[in-house]
């Protein structure tokens, strides 16, 4: 267990040494002279040339990396152009709407995917299992950003049921909050059910036809009870696993959904980082971003083996 | 002497079947499957479709300024967008885009991917590693992320955005190349070729590659309408084609502006682009039912 834990996060700090150098690099390579947007519009050369002394911009760029590194570790990715604030701070307060979101569509996801995955499963070549299958198939094809579109013309233009836009803290009113969260949650989730139920499905298929079911069946017990109690259990795992693999698919379609419904979160942040080249927030965005992932995925594996005790070698019982 | 002269035509009387039964076999194989024939037969459509685009639909970009954002008639099927453009012919033409970003893309993804994949798989060791490191992290970036910062650094263009796409569906193809070569590599007529002294290259374009290629076209009936969608995602935030250029993605773009008066102009592009995803992965369905006979 403590050797797989090592090796697993040695390999996850080479990875996000080489995402730091990836971004780096990449950041370096949009054209443009970054002295010349950190100085301003108005700034004659000798203002530019002061810039680039201050930031150090006309080291050598393995000097500018070593430095930006430095920084990073202690916290510190520099301050956006546009606002002037800490890229941290900006992250900060952004992220936690993005977290939400993320949450939300979740929800929606492991409630709509897990119990018709297992559904699907359980009443195999039945009509329930094509309407799920199908369903799957639906989901896994329609654009993301244009349910959102559908759903912003169905309830928001036509039944005027739902706000199409906007952002109100939830702090301040949960149910405003709600409301406005709802569909873009909705659409992120969907995409994300339609994954799920596929894997959840073709787990419990392959649990379900497993000796130790056939034992439980053989002992007597109620289908009902074999399907929860020793089924499911078991074929969450591989599940779990997919849903941190999602996280990547999740997070490329915040930057969409938040685009449409105008949530102003991470992934709003992104694109308007972007758009405005302000580079030390599109560094520190997507080196975030990039790092988060592979820290999920490092959690997933973790939890994987402590989901599957065969994994963890000389682990102890399995309840805690 | 009838009997020998009867004999040889007999015999060629047998022989034909052989092909006749093949094609019976597929065809066995698809009526079990109307939905991935459904599915082909789309896919087929759309193709049609972005070829004869010039005869099948007007002028995309023929503006007219009396027939601003008019609901469907039976002039204009779809409607007409903001500036009395007919949206069906846009749509008719905005086939050609996705068909070319969708495709070439994946062909850009196979064409970087499996070759460094075959490599890694094949020689293992420190090469392998480094591969494989620069593959994880080049999968950290979600996809679309990845495409995004590729195109501001590329500037956005439809071959920019083809470009970004299959770079970021690249790491699938080397992870999936590279995890079908290990197993194919240990079996014994792999082993056995080599011991017979078959050079690297022959090993693995005579006896590796055609046994994974099934396992690489099932992938990549699945990453074209990822990519498609990818495409039309990158002109929606506007960082792929660019107006007046008739894509789906910018169409939906102009179409979320005009949802409350000219609801149609968002209906088509996103139908287009749903269904022909839709039908991708539908005989991509049953093309992996047919090259891998494993019961899902």
């Amino acid at each position: 267990m403590f050797d797989f834990l090592v090796q697993r996060a040695a390999i996850s700090v080479v990875t996000l040494f080489v995402i730091s150098m990836i971004v780096f690099t990449g950041v370096r390579m949009i054209p443009g002279d970054p002295a010349r947007v950190l100085a301003g519009t108005e700034a004659d050369a000798a203002g530019i040339e002061a810039v680039r002394e201050k930031y150090g911009l006309g080291d050598p760029i393995p000097i500018q990396y070593l430095r930006w590194v430095a920084l990073a570790l202690r916290g510190d990715l520099g301050h956006s152009i546009r606002t002037r604030e800490s890229v941290i701070h900006t992250v900060g307060t952004k992220l936690p709407i993005t977290i939400e979101l993320a949450f939300l569509s979740l929800l929606i996801a492991v409630g709509i995917a897990i119990p018709a995955g297992v559904l699907a499963a359980v009443r195999r070549n039945t009509v329930w299992d094509m309407l799920a299958s199908s369903a799957s198939l639906g989901g896994v094809s329609i654009p993301n950003f244009w349910l959102g579109i559908m759903l912003i013309l169905f309830f928001s233009v036509q039944l005027g049921w739902l706000p199409a836009s906007g952002f109100v803290p939830i702090w301040e009113s949960p149910l405003d909050n709600l409301r406005r969260m709802i569909m873009p949650a909705f659409v992120l989730g969907t995409a994300l059910a339609a994954v799920l139920m596929r894997q959840t499905r073709n787990s419990m298929i392959e649990v379900m036809s497993a000796d130790y079911i056939r034992t439980a069946y053989s002992k007597g017990l109620a289908g009902r009870v074999v399907v929860f109690r020793h089924a499911i259990r078991n074929s969450l795992i591989p599940v779990v696993t997919i849903l941190g693999l999602q996280m990547g698919a999740l997070m490329s379609g915040a930057v969409v959904t938040e685009q449409i419904f105008v949530v102003p979160g991470f992934g709003r942040l992104i694109v308007e980082s972007v758009f405005t080249r302000d580079y030390p927030l599109v560094q520190g965005v997507v080196l975030i971003t990039a790092s988060s992932y592979v820290l999920i995925n490092l959690l997933v594996d973790v939890s994987y083996s402590l989901l599957n005790p065969r994994i963890r070698i000389g682990g102890r019982a399995r309840e805690s | 002497m009838s009997r020998s002269t009867t004999a040889p035509t007999a015999l060629l009387a047998q022989a034909p079947p052989a092909e006749p039964s093949r094609l019976a076999r597929a065809w066995r194989q698809a009526r079990r499957r109307p939905a991935s024939v459904a599915g082909a037969a789309i896919v087929l459509l759309f193709v049609v479709t972005a070829i004869g685009a010039p005869w099948i639909a007007g002028d995309p970009m023929q503006t007219d300024w009396k027939l601003v954002r008019k609901a469907p008639s039976l002039a204009h099927p779809f409607g007409t967008d903001d500036l009395g453009r007919d949206t069906f012919a846009r749509v008719v033409w905005g086939t050609r885009i996705s068909m070319q970003a969708g495709v070439f893309s994946i062909l850009l993804a196979i064409a970087v991917g499996v070759p460094l994949g075959l490599v890694a798989g094949f020689y293992r060791g420190a090469l392998d590693q480094t591969i494989m490191r620069l593959t994880d992290a080049w999968l950290a970036f979600p996809f679309l992320i990845l495409a995004i910062g590729l195109v501001t650094i590329m500037g956005p263009s439809l071959t920019n955005a083809t470009v970004a796409i299959g770079l970021g569906a690249t790491p699938t193809y080397i992870r999936l190349t590279r995890g079908l070569v290990l197993s194919t590599a240990a079996e014994d007529y792999v082993q056995g070729a080599r011991a017979l002294g078959a050079g690297d290259l022959r090993l693995m374009s005579r006896h590796v590659l055609p046994n994974i290629v099934s396992s690489l076209l099932v992938q990549a009936t699945i990453s074209i309408p990822i990519a498609i969608i990818a495409e039309a995602v990158l002109s929606f935030l506007g960082l792929g084609v660019q107006p007046p250029a008739p894509s789906w993605g910018t169409m939906l773009n102009t179409a979320q502006q005009f949802l409350e008066t000219a609801p149609w102009m968002a209906w088509w592009p996103g139908l287009a682009i749903f269904s022909l995803a839709l039908s991708f992965n539908l005989a991509g369905d049953g093309l992996r039912d047919l090259l891998d006979p494993r019961d899902y």
